[in-house]
């Protein structure tokens, strides 16, 4: 079995893939929504050179990614072992040997990796026309509006992979997650113009 | 030569993986399986099956590690076939 059909089979007998696909979601929309007030923070206060919105973003990002990354790391070990002792008590043995037992220890960290790494790569993407404008390269609109477009994107697509999920209309879901990410925006507008 | 054609075995297992797959994978456990497996109990964590497996030479321990690594456990084995055939020739 290779690594991803291993790592289907051990999700498979834990039934995690809910739990993957929610954390993707959650904290993907998290570093989203962390990277699109950043931006539009300093889009509407005092302009920050690039360099400094860059230092700021990427902290931020990978600040979500190490949140991310040992938060579920902690409570999903806690989670399996439970689950674990939960099974062994019902089957009277010992199940560490057993694909459960690899579940339980390999399954967190599967989880905690999912969950660190979707804020962390949507933030990357949201902070790319930020970087490729430092390096020079021309863009067809300013790079913080190009960011926060990204980002609104990103949003929506999150929005439409829940609908997907959920069975409901993929564009009312994308909808429903932009309109947070515009209300955020016009928040945070709000607050910075005062 | 001695070889074993047929145990049933009463096996305890969890409920992932399924039947489906803990059959499969029985099966893959040696050459020309034929396994048949009936759910005889469902509890909240567990089920309690009845496993045949049928072959021209079955390895039991090869069939008893892959239950194992499954998280099942073989409570008792109920029923063997066992054949001999002469080495000559």
């Amino acid at each position: 079995m290779n690594l991803l059909g291993k790592a289907r089979y051990l999700l498979r007998i834990t039934r995690s893939h809910g739990i993957v696909r929610r954390y993707f979601v959650v904290n993907g929309f998290d570093g989203a929504l962390t990277m699109l007030g950043l931006i539009t923070g300093l889009l509407f206060g005092t302009p920050a050179d690039l360099s400094v919105t860059i230092n700021a973003c990427l902290g931020a990002a990978i600040a979500l990614g190490m949140s991310g990354v040992s938060s579920a790391y902690v409570s999903e070990t806690a989670e399996r072992r439970l689950a674990l002792g939960e099974l062994e008590a019902a089957m009277a043995t010992d199940l560490v040997d057993s694909a459960h037992g690899e579940a339980a220890r390999r399954v967190p960290l599967l989880i905690a990796l999912v969950n660190g790494s979707a804020p962390l790569i949507i933030s990357l993407l949201i902070i790319l026309p930020l970087w490729l404008a430092q390096a020079g390269l021309p863009l067809p609109v300013a790079p913080l509006h190009a960011a926060i477009l990204i980002a609104l994107v990103l949003v929506f697509l999150l929005g439409v992979f829940l609908g997907r999920f959920s069975g409901v209309s993929w564009l009312r879901s994308g909808l429903q997650t932009l309109l947070v990410a515009l209300l955020t925006a016009a928040l945070i507008f709000l607050v910075t113009a005062s | 030569m001695v070889s074993v054609n047929k145990i049933v075995l009463d096996v305890l297992k969890p409920h992932q993986p399924n039947v489906l797959e803990f059959s499969r994978a029985i099966a893959a456990a040696g050459d020309n399986y034929h396994v048949h497996l009936t759910v005889l109990e469902v509890d909240e964590n567990t089920e309690t099956l009845q496993v045949v497996v049928e072959g021209s030479a079955i390895d039991f321990e090869a069939v008893q590690a892959t239950i194992n690594n499954m998280g099942g456990s073989i409570h008792s084995i109920d029923e063997v076939e066992v054949q001999s055939t002469s080495d000559t020739g």
